[in-house]
């Protein structure tokens, strides 16, 4: 989940692609003729939900490397962070209790940050962002001086989380669904793929994992019958917003939903995915929820099999929803073409936050689809934009 | 300090406000750069990432030598060129 507070008056969808950022009106019209940051690969664009409007963007070319970019006029002028997210020096490692092998003692090096998330509505000014390799950053002046946070990039656990930050998943390992708790400023979780979903209860100093009652097809059971703690391939994940007590993710094992229960040792996720169709499974990248319903969530399954094509089950494109927390799905296929292989991205789908709510999603063959009856029907939107891999909504005067 | 030229290519005009070349004094290619840095603020982590690495789709060039050592001599009246590498196809 991208972005679970969109703007309030939200109006614009903003499509980040291979090539650049598209603004797409919500009440239709042409594409811009100049995106922003034309050539560069926008990884995700996020508004401000706590009411400055300040859009960052991250950006990255592919000569002159990542960074991050700012924009306090709605994105009519944008300036490049002062000092754009990095990784620690190796040598600053050289004395620290990190094993031997661990990736950090040889340099990480940042190729993009990924995903961009907006501080607790109490912190004005405070951003996270979470990148690949995977690290966590913040920007504590509105986006632009960013820090790593010491507790996840320096914590001595987190190479033993994240395959010791090895590539695995295409486009290299993320940081990703940096969820902060809207009941609890020092509440943060994060996904890493892979690794699995970490959560700190103070503010990003200690992490643990919760990944228990998590699928890992890909490893064999463990010989002593427990669980896996890490290692997990979670692809979008939410605290949700109206009640943070209640939280989802679409993993590559399956579509989870955690109810939080007071004082129990160790939190649980329901594999909430089984209700879905078993010719259609519950393998995808995007998961989206309802901004005011705790009991609706949106899903776009692909196809998981064999060898992973990761595009439409069976070439018909549908989108999934729960009314009822997971406890059944309904399809929604109104619209959508009856023979094609999309590809939808993790950060490619999202509404706007109003009402009527506004869905909107983006494929990776340049497509935007949208829905104004909550996914019942689906229209074109846009066509022949380069691969879109993040969809946000956006407040543009 | 011997005094070079930093030549660049259009991909960081907007760093330089289009400036190029530009004469800056320095005894090594890192310096050079970072004498650019000073003067156009983000132009090095453009070309140098955070573990002092040449970035791998760019090159710096020192008269027609391609150099990755940020420690390479610089001698008065030689040229710096910076450009982005041929990658992609």
């Amino acid at each position: 989940m991208t972005q679970p507070v969109a703007p309030k008056g939200a109006n614009t969808w903003i499509i980040g692609t291979r090539k650049g950022a598209w603004t797409l009106k919500m009440t239709g019209g042409p594409l811009p003729i100049e995106p922003w940051f034309f050539g560069a690969q926008v990884h995700h664009v996020v508004q401000d939900p706590r009411g400055t409007g300040t859009m960052l963007a991250a950006v990255r070319t592919g000569h002159l490397g990542p960074t991050v970019y700012r924009s306090t006029d709605f994105g009519r002028t944008w300036k490049e962070a002062g000092k754009p997210p990095a990784f620690r020096p190796k040598e600053e490692y050289a004395d620290s209790p990190l094993d031997a092998d661990d990736a950090r003692r040889q340099g990480l090096t940042l190729d993009h940050l990924f995903f961009i998330a907006p501080g607790h509505s109490s912190q004005p000014g405070l951003w996270f962002g979470g990148s690949s390799p995977i690290g966590l950053f913040k920007s504590e002046d509105d986006g632009e001086t960013w820090t790593g946070v010491p507790g996840f990039n320096d914590n001595p656990a987190l190479a033993k989380w994240c395959y010791n930050f090895a590539p695995g998943t295409p486009d290299g390992p993320k940081c990703h669904s940096v969820q902060v708790d809207p009941s609890r400023p020092k509440r943060i979780l994060v996904g890493l793929s892979g690794g699995g979903l970490f959560l700190s209860d103070d503010g990003g100093t200690s992490w643990v994992p919760v990944n228990s009652g998590v699928a890992m097809d890909f490893a064999p059971p463990k010989e002593d019958g427990t669980e896996y703690e890490f290692g997990h391939d979670p692809h979008d994940a939410v605290i949700h917003p109206a009640n943070p007590k209640r939280w989802y993710h679409q993993n590559h094992c399956g579509v989870y939903r955690l109810d939080w229960q007071d004082g129990a040792p160790k939190q649980r996720w329901t594999r909430i995915g089984n209700n879905m169709p078993k010719d259609v499974g519950d393998i995808g990248f995007p998961m989206t929820c309802h901004p005011k319903d705790d009991k609706t969530v949106w899903v776009v399954p692909m196809d998981g099999q064999t060898i992973w094509p990761r595009t439409s089950v069976n070439g018909k494109p549908a989108v999934f929803r729960t009314r009822d927390a997971g406890e059944s799905w309904q399809r929604l296929d109104q619209g959508l073409p009856e023979r094609a292989w999309h590809t939808v991205l993790r950060q490619a789908m999202a509404h706007n936050g109003g009402t009527p709510l506004e869905l909107a999603f983006g494929t990776t063959s340049g497509e935007v689809w949208g829905s104004s009856d909550e996914g019942d029907s689906w229209k074109t939107l846009a066509t022949g934009l380069p691969k879109i891999m993040s969809v946000t909504a956006a407040r543009i005067d | 300090m011997p005094a070079v030229r930093v030549r660049v290519a259009s991909l960081l005009h907007s760093y330089t406000a289009g400036r190029s070349p530009v004469e800056v004094e320095a005894a090594t290619v890192g310096e050079a750069l970072s004498a650019m840095d000073r003067q156009f603020p983000g132009f090095l982590f453009r070309i140098v990432d955070e573990q002092q690495q040449i970035r791998p789709h760019m090159n710096v060039f020192l008269t027609e030598e391609r150099v990755r050592d940020l420690a390479t001599p610089v001698a008065a009246g030689q040229e710096i060129y910076i450009v982005g590498a041929l990658s992609g196809g």
